[in-house]
């Protein structure tokens, strides 16, 4: 392709703190093309797209709309470009109507400055029967559908003569129609000149679709190709292929008795009838796509999420549902995905976090003196080599590495029998990564039943004993370890038939 | 106990730092403020308003609040007037008080913690319930002629100190020591600095706020109690406005309004400052209506001065240690977009 593309991403590059989620990407993108973006979880696709939406600066290269570097600074700049992103799930203003929606920030105007609310109905018709749906302009945006929603800001985007129109994940919440339906529009704005870059983990979706693919991988582009010359199982090798190393460093440990043991969970709406054993000396991962429901049901198992229906057996005893504490009673630790919110309270002092789980243990008649909490949370910093100037400090100061250092030494104080770790090295660096799946083999070994939540497939894969896959609610699949590998979970997670 | 010591720097320190600057002023300018009639005055003065300032710590260092203490205190020294007007023995009114307090403090705790309703919102609302209650229990009468042994020790001393001071002191360790020394203390720190964090950790949000208000109405009642035997009279509008004075008190104090922040200690400052500075004003004479602007101004300043130390102190950290450390802001890659917020609609309608 000899022409200057629409949208050309140029080298760029986007690091966290000590974390690199993008590091040197390039493809372009042409008008009149769909054109997929794809990779792993954590492959640095949403850095991407943040960079688009002028949310996120790349850190070196640049982006250029029509040959032109764009300064895009603010997510405004971005809209007055003409670079449009459509979310997931889309932030409209609930009590505004659809029209007022579409308008906003650019109302049509009477004299004195009023709003011309029959022009901005009038206008949103007209989008609409250009993309060929039926919504009132006239209907609050409360109870649309996701989907409707999404068509709202792809009328918003039209209004707005945006010509790059980014969807990040847009099929993710919808059915089947609604999906063929976006799909429609999305070919009708192709076929207007649009460009359009569609992230999406669906393979089905993308190879009826698209045109064109870009792959990413640990932050680097992989390959861009037509859709036509590469294949749905060559796309997968190249998310994933890359060869476990050191970084696993799995034992083979004799497994025990059964230990954990979930019976039929359900939660209406977010997962239904999952079932698993977990015996002792035993890693499994739950694997599957982000929003597939693993760690809903990892927290209902905890008892700090809600539970419709089910039993969750430690030990043979039944636990009380809803009961965090009785699950930690039971032997049950959490270490859970949001290290910062539900891990951590960032203000407290690194002691602090290390010992909430065991005050009551460390108190004596009732009373925290004499330095008990001190001592515990040395011990245990001091076993996971945790870095830190004083226990004094706010863990806020500390690395993400160190920070899920003192996550898991709050956790395992607690001498669990149950170990659920819910993306256990999601945020930090390779040698800490190394580290903790060290500790969780040793765990193991020493007779923990480990329950490891983790969207990285070499993690899972270098890691678990066996790989049971969620997809959007159900359990799908539970995979040995001797028949696990990047295109079985990967099948499994995203419904793909086995060819 | 250097972890005492510990405590006492910063905010607490300030604080008591400028209660005895104001009092050895006080005593110099002020006739009259120096004297042990003054301070004997003082302490019933300040008697309710620490009282309820204790379970009040609580409950803001969980990151919630109870406006309706005052209307609380009124409608318990209301039920007292109308019981003891009925010819109920003392011995069984008062009981019967405490219970009442600490069942209006469930019907607080059922609301916040039951139906998840925002504390401010539904004490504000039971602030005026209690209230209107207790005038339709007593009217605008006023009951007296309590009994003079309950009267006389409660305004009374012995060896030159008030005899309410050696309960206040017990309520005052008990309170200190569940809040700095035990499980439940730091439970209540970690819910006020993060409550996920503290639900993943196992900590029973709802049922220890439901508890700490039930502690609180009926501290709130004994309160009304007090207050009742002290004037020798029970009325409904007993009380009315004291939230106000105990919420300055707590935050003067050093509590921070979003809660886990915060030192007992720091409030019995904060509530002997403000009742010395009340004290000392109205020694000099100065108009009920001014106090009340002294009393607002405190609360404002409360609020301002400990952000204003926090803010300097962690710009002037900031500048000693650079370069900043990895940016803790920075969330790792993989987090779904759909919950960055930062493209919302308001952002665009600019």
């Amino acid at each position: 392709m000899d022409q200057v593309p629409l949208l050309a991403v140029a080298s760029v590059a986007k690091s966290f703190g000590a974390v690199a989620a993008v590091r040197d990407v390039s493809f372009p993108l042409h008008a009149g093309e769909i054109h997929a973006l794809v990779g792993e979880n954590g492959a640095g696709k949403s850095t991407i797209v943040k960079m688009l939406a002028g949310v996120h600066r790349p850190d070196t290269g640049r982006i250029l709309l029509d040959g032109r570097p764009l300064e895009l600074a603010s997510p405004a700049d971005a809209i007055s470009e003409g670079i449009a992103v459509i979310y997931q799930e889309p932030t409209l203003f609930p009590d505004l109507s659809v029209a007022e929606n579409i308008v906003m920030g650019r109302q049509p105007r009477r004299s004195l400055g009023r709003v011309d609310h029959r022009a901005a109905s009038r206008l949103a018709a007209d989008l609409f029967v250009r993309l060929g749906v039926a919504i009132d302009p006239g209907r609050p945006a409360r109870g649309l559908s996701i989907a409707d929603q999404q068509i709202v800001e792809i009328a918003k985007a039209l209004s707005r003569e945006a010509r790059v129109i980014v969807m990040d994940e847009p099929t993710a919440a919808l059915s089947g129609v609604e999906v063929e339906r976006l799909f429609a529009v999305a070919r009708s704005l192709r076929d207007g000149g649009a460009a359009l870059l569609f992230i999406s983990h669906r393979f089905e979706e993308i190879t009826a679709l698209c045109d064109r693919v870009t792959i990413m991988r640990d932050g680097r582009h992989v390959s861009t190709d037509p859709l036509d010359a590469i294949g749905v199982d060559e796309i997968v090798r190249r998310m994933v292929g890359r060869p476990l190393d050191t970084l696993f460093p799995k034992r083979e440990v004799p497994v025990g008795d059964v230990v954990l043991e979930v019976e039929g969970l359900s939660r209406a709406g977010v997962f239904r009838d999952v079932s698993f054993q977990v015996r002792a000396g035993e890693i499994v991962a739950l694997a599957g796509l982000v929003g597939a429901g693993r760690s809903e049901v990892v927290q209902a198992v905890f008892g700090v999420d809600p539970r419709d229906g089910g039993t969750v057996r430690v030990g043979g005893t039944v636990l009380r549902a809803g009961s965090p504490r009785a699950a930690m009673a039971a032997g049950i630790a959490l270490v859970p995905e949001d290290r910062r919110q539900q891990g951590l309270v960032l203000e407290a002092s690194i002691e602090r976090n290390a010992t909430s789980t065991r005050w009551r243990s460390l108190a004596r008649f009732g009373l925290l003196v004499g330095g008990a909490e001190r001592r515990s949370a040395a011990e245990w910093t001091a076993r996971l080599q945790t870095k830190y100037a004083r226990l004094d400090d706010p863990v806020a100061r500390l690395s993400g590495g160190n920070q899920q250092k003192v996550v898991l030494a709050k956790w395992l104080s607690t001498a669990p029998r149950v170990l659920i770790v819910d993306e256990p090295t999601r945020g930090i660096d390779v040698g800490t990564k190394a580290e903790v799946h060290r500790l969780l083999s040793d765990l193991a070994t020493d007779g923990v039943a480990i329950v490891m939540v983790s969207s990285e497939l070499p993690e899972v894969l270098g890691m678990a004993d066996r790989v049971l896959v969620m997809r959007e609610g159900h359990l799908v699949a539970e995979i040995a370890r001797s028949d696990a590998n990047e295109e079985s979970v990967m099948r499994a997670a995203t419904g793909q038939v086995a060819a | 106990m250097s972890d005492l010591m510990k405590r006492f720097t910063g905010w607490d320190a300030a604080i008591l730092a400028v209660l005895v600057l104001f009092v050895i002023v006080a005593g110099l300018v002020v006739p009259d403020f120096a004297t042990g009639r003054n301070a004997s005055f003082m302490v019933l003065d300040l008697a309710p308003v620490l009282l309820i300032a204790l379970p009040m710590t609580l409950i803001i260092v969980t990151g919630e609040i109870d406006l309706s203490v005052a209307s609380t205190l009124g409608l318990s020294s209301a039920v007292m007037g109308a019981l003891w007007d009925g010819g109920m023995s003392i011995e069984v009114i008062i009981p019967i008080c405490l219970v009442l307090g600490a069942v209006l403090g469930a019907v607080n705790g059922l609301f916040i913690t039951g139906f998840g309703l925002p504390s401010l919102a539904v004490t504000i609302g039971t602030l005026a319930l209690y209230r209107g209650l207790a005038f339709v229990v007593l009217g605008d009468r006023a009951v007296a002629q309590f009994p003079g042994s309950y009267t006389e020790w409660v305004i009374g001393s012995s060896a030159g100190i008030p005899n309410l001071v050696w309960p206040l002191l017990v309520l005052l360790l008990v309170f200190g020591t569940v809040l700095h020394a035990t499980p439940l203390g730091r439970s209540l720190f970690t819910m006020g600095a993060g409550v996920d964090a503290a639900r993943f950790s196992g900590i029973r949000v709802a049922r220890t706020k439901f508890w700490l208000y039930v502690v609180c109405g009926a501290v709130a009642a004994l309160a009304g109690v007090l207050w009742t035997l002290r004037y020798s009279s029970a009325r409904a509008d007993n009380g009315t406005g004291l939230e106000l004075a105990v919420v300055a008190a707590v935050l003067l104090g050093g509590v921070s309004i979003f809660g886990g922040r915060g030192t007992l200690w720091g409030v019995l400052g904060g509530v002997m400052l403000l009742a010395a500075v009340q004290n000392a004003l109205r020694l000099a004479d100065v108009s009920n209506e001014a106090l009340q602007v002294v009393t607002g101004l405190l609360l404002i300043v409360s609020v301002l001065a400990p952000n204003a130390v926090g803010a300097i102190r962690s710009a002037v950290a900031r500048r000693r240690r650079r370069p900043p450390p990895p940016a803790p802001a920075a969330p790792p890659e993989p987090l779904p977009v759909s919950s960055d917020p930062s493209p919302s609609p308001a952002v665009r309608s600019s």
